[in-house]
């Protein structure tokens, strides 16, 4: 077995890993960086992200708004002096992307634009059309080429961590061209996987958002949390749940029912003016616009259609001219995938699941409570998303807590020991027996392709976007049912080259521990908070019991254990979430009171 | 699936190199649906009717690059090609032609990240510049001149549409070109001068005959093409700049 040293090793090469591997090349040139990601980084979900990524940027607006937004849209379950770091730097590092070539869409004079989004109360959404994403994550690609440093570990993908004296001190991978493992030791390790969707059925998500960090550092002892916390993005193609970005919404497009009346009014969201005004119909938050679809459906006023039910976006009034330069991607999905001109005709959307707004429990400067290993992006919960993440601060986040986890990572691995390079081997050797032994097994009767699919649907079944106590049971149970039945899983494939197939089988197990934290966190979880709705006598907010997070431990063998941690309340205390004109009433009101 | 389901056939070129001496072919019969694409043929397959079957996705909507295959011979993102659209015909899938074949529809990628890495794709500012001092303006006019050649997702099919990459291997290639471009008309660049090393030389510019099929396979409308041919306009305005100027023409 090869193995190759490191000082930091980053599992990742997203927005988060690749910001992180460019923070430890300037932190120090001399430290030795092993970038390790199952796709060659391009490929790497933050390039589906459309809409934008959120600093404060006009003088209308201020860091305080962009916190109170942020808190207040997670349902006051955010740790507040961290969003207060987050929106302090959101700025500097989108303006550093800049400075790198991201092709920030702009304002005639040559600054950099902004657009409205949901939940936000002053626009500060920048944008690369719609596309944006797409060119952060180019940018940072790009970018690291100049560092020397950086080694890359293309199309690796990583199967376990290494844990010895207390600390995490590197990987175990696979080559997947070759199906060769080797050990990667690295003295301190930095996560940034990304998300988890791809458990549920309809999503947003590419195949590769298996939740494979939180799998690796939950196994380890690192708990995940906040995992019930799941979020649907309102506006998705029916069947494939590809995204339709808010930043439809933000230039102005309607969500109308089955009557063409825009139905978010009926939901404490109005009044419905000819444009949506911040913070109110169309830019309300996701988790309330979910909630309004499943209302609209329950009352038999959405529209029938292949894939379920659906409500339109209305874009036909932006005009052609506008779409084509402010949503080109989405101009083109709705004609290549559904056939519909959306200047000529409205989009049909259902909610999709999106965003895994817990993860890998991490304090402010990333740092799991497992020595040497940090998290950041969406595998982390480093605690700015609370219970329904706001709009475009995912992006954000990738960039001010990717450099803050490389940052930390470098520090610890310059003061950290050497390993025994001979007893990390062992236990890599140990790791590789186990993962050949799933491949080269016969016999199994399971399909893997089997056990993905009804997983993904009781995991849409239990836990969409509003529960209840007895299917919430009857998913953990189905999940239980699922691990004990992929220990005869068959993988059919036994080649070295290319053998997806045990890959897939790799993702699902870590997917059947992802799913079984949300679902057990969910169950706990006796009131509704943000993404987490309950119809069975738990509808309202319960402070009282249930500001915390929840923490999900693995047990080997078993259901995770959850316990629960507190909420850091610095200057908000939970209040009312309000939105349309009750919001602006409520706001009001709380200055009022503060005077 | 529901009622509307009806049975396509895919052919797939197969190939293990740890078993094959050379690529086959192999016809599955796959139920689809007006919607379905041409990956979600192919993940059909993988799923229910042939673990081993390699290739590489993830995104599902054009944007990650990762899917590119030779559809009916030509390259294509399957997952924004339709099945409806060769039914009742048999489909026929294969690799990215002109590149070494890994497994199945899998392709050996690296010759294309050397090229990738070798064009120097970042900003080589012509002012530094603090973050405090913020960012560099750059009207809308500047912008639009280089964004398209800034939206290539890496997905390979100009390469495999490139009669002359098809024959030569080392040519830089369409992508790359069209990314090198990109940074030397971007308004906050000044590297151009050691990026036009690499146009003028053997891999350069002059290997293309200017078939155009790169642009016309092209899902992003980067339109490779034109930033070839601008470089070979800048290609040769270097040449004789270089004898009247002290920089050698540079910029």
């Amino acid at each position: 077995m090869e193995s190759y040293k490191a000082d930091v090793v980053i599992v990742g090469g997203g927005g988060a890993g690749l910001r992180a591997a460019i923070a430890v090349a300037e932190a120090d040139p001399a430290l030795r960086i092993a970038l390790i990601s199952k796709v060659y980084p391009m490929r790497s979900h933050t390039v589906a992200a459309e809409g934008g990524s959120a600093g404060v940027k006009l003088p209308t607006d201020s860091l305080e708004y962009h916190f109170n937004d942020t808190v207040g849209g997670g349902d006051w379950l955010c740790e507040q002096d961290v969003v207060e770091y987050f929106v302090a730097h959101c700025n500097e590092e989108l303006t550093q992307l800049e400075h790198w070539g991201c092709p920030w869409s702009r304002t005639p004079d040559g600054h950099v634009n902004v657009r409205a989004f949901g939940g936000m109360k002053i626009e500060r959404t920048w944008f690369a059309a719609d596309k944006t994403g797409f060119h952060m994550l180019h940018t940072l690609f790009q970018t690291s080429i100049k560092y020397p440093s950086i080694k890359r570990f293309d199309e690796h993908f990583c199967v376990d961590l290494v844990v010895e004296g207390g600390r995490v001190q590197g990987v175990v991978t696979i080559e997947i061209g070759s199906g060769e493992m080797a050990l990667v030791e690295g003295k301190s390790v930095v996560i940034a996987t990304g998300g988890a969707g791809r458990v549920f059925r309809e999503n947003t998500n590419g195949g590769i958002v298996t939740g494979d960090g939180m799998a690796l550092a939950y196994r380890h002892g690192v708990p995940l949390r906040d995992m019930e916390f799941v979020q649907y993005h309102p506006t998705c193609m029916p069947g494939t749940g590809l995204l339709f970005t808010e930043a439809c919404r933000g230039e102005g497009g309607f969500l109308v029912n089955k009557d063409g009346y825009r139905y978010l009014q009926d939901y404490g969201l109005g009044p419905a003016e000819p444009s949506p005004r911040n913070k109110a119909m169309e830019l309300g938050p996701r988790d309330r616009l979910s909630q309004a679809f499943w209302y609209e459906q329950q009352k038999g006023r959405t529209i029938e259609g292949q894939h379920g039910s659906v409500v339109h976006l209305d874009l036909r009034h932006l005009g052609e001219a506008k779409l084509r330069e402010r949503l080109p991607q989405i101009y083109e999905l709705a004609e290549r995938f559904l056939g519909v001109d959306p200047a000529r005709a409205p989009i049909p959307v259902r909610p999709a699941v999106h965003y895994t707004m817990g993860g890998i429990m991490v304090d402010g400067l990333c740092a799991s409570p497992l020595p040497g290993l940090y998290a950041a992006g969406e595998c982390s919960s480093v605690g700015i998303h609370g219970a329904n993440r706001l709009g475009s601060n995912s992006l954000s986040e990738l960039c001010v807590f990717g450099k803050v986890a490389g940052e930390e990572a470098a520090r610890f691995a310059k003061a950290a020991a050497p390993g025994n390079s001979a007893s990390l081997l062992k236990q890599a050797q140990a790791v590789e027996q186990r993962l050949v032994g799933l491949k080269t097994k016969t016999g199994g009767s399971e399909r893997i392709a089997t056990l993905r699919k009804e997983m993904a649907q009781t995991m849409e079944d239990g836990c969409g976007i509003y529960r209840l106590a007895e299917t919430m049971q009857q998913t953990c149970n189905k999940l239980d049912e699922l691990k004990e039945r992929f220990k005869d899983v068959n993988v059919e494939d036994k080649a070295s080259v290319w053998n997806t197939e045990w890959l897939l089988a790799i993702e699902l197990e870590y997917q059947l521990d992802v799913a079984q934290t949300m679902a057990y966190s969910a169950l706990n979880r006796r009131e509704s908070r943000g993404a987490h709705q309950r119809l069975d006598g738990f509808e309202k907010r319960d402070d009282e019991n249930f500001l915390k997070h929840s923490q999900a431990h693995y047990v080997a063998g078993s259901a995770p254990r959850i316990d629960y941690g507190a909420v850091k309340i610095t200057k908000s205390q939970p209040g009312t979430r309000a939105y349309g004109a009750a919001g602006e009433k409520a706001e009001q009101e709380r200055k009022a009171s503060n005077v | 699936m529901s009622e509307n389901q009806r049975i396509i056939e895919i052919e797939v070129l197969r190939y293990n190199p740890e078993t094959d001496k050379e690529p086959s072919r192999q016809v599955f019969e796959v139920p689809f649906t007006d919607d379905m694409s041409v990956l979600q043929g192919v993940q059909y397959i993988k799923d229910y009717l042939d673990g081993s079957l390699s290739f590489r996705w993830s995104c599902r909507m054009a944007i990650c690059g990762s899917c590119g295959m030779m559809i009916n011979g030509e390259p294509s993102l399957s997952c924004e090609t339709f099945l409806r659209d060769y039914y009742p015909a048999r489909v026929r899938v294969e690799a990215l032609a002109h590149f070494p074949i890994e497994k199945d529809l899998v392709i050996n990628m690296e010759g294309f990240i050397e090229k990738l890495e070798s064009i120097q794709p970042y900003i080589i500012p012509k002012e530094e510049r603090t973050l405090a001092q913020g960012e560099y303006l750059q009207t809308p006019a500047q912008l639009a001149s280089y964004e398209q050649f800034s939206s290539c997702i890496n997905c390979m099919l100009c390469y495999a549409a490139c009669p002359q990459f098809g024959l030569n291997a080392e040519f830089i290639g369409p992508a790359a070109m069209a990314l090198l471009h990109r940074y030397n008309i971007d308004s906050r660049d000044a590297g151009k001068a050691e990026r036009m090393e690499l146009v003028n030389s053997e891999e350069g510019v002059f290997n293309c005959t200017a078939v155009g099929y790169c642009s016309e396979v092209c899902p992003k409308h980067v339109d490779p093409a034109n930033a070839v041919n601008q470089n070979k306009t800048n290609s040769a305005a270097d040449y004789f700049l270089r004898f009247l100027t002290p920089k050698g023409g540079a910029k």
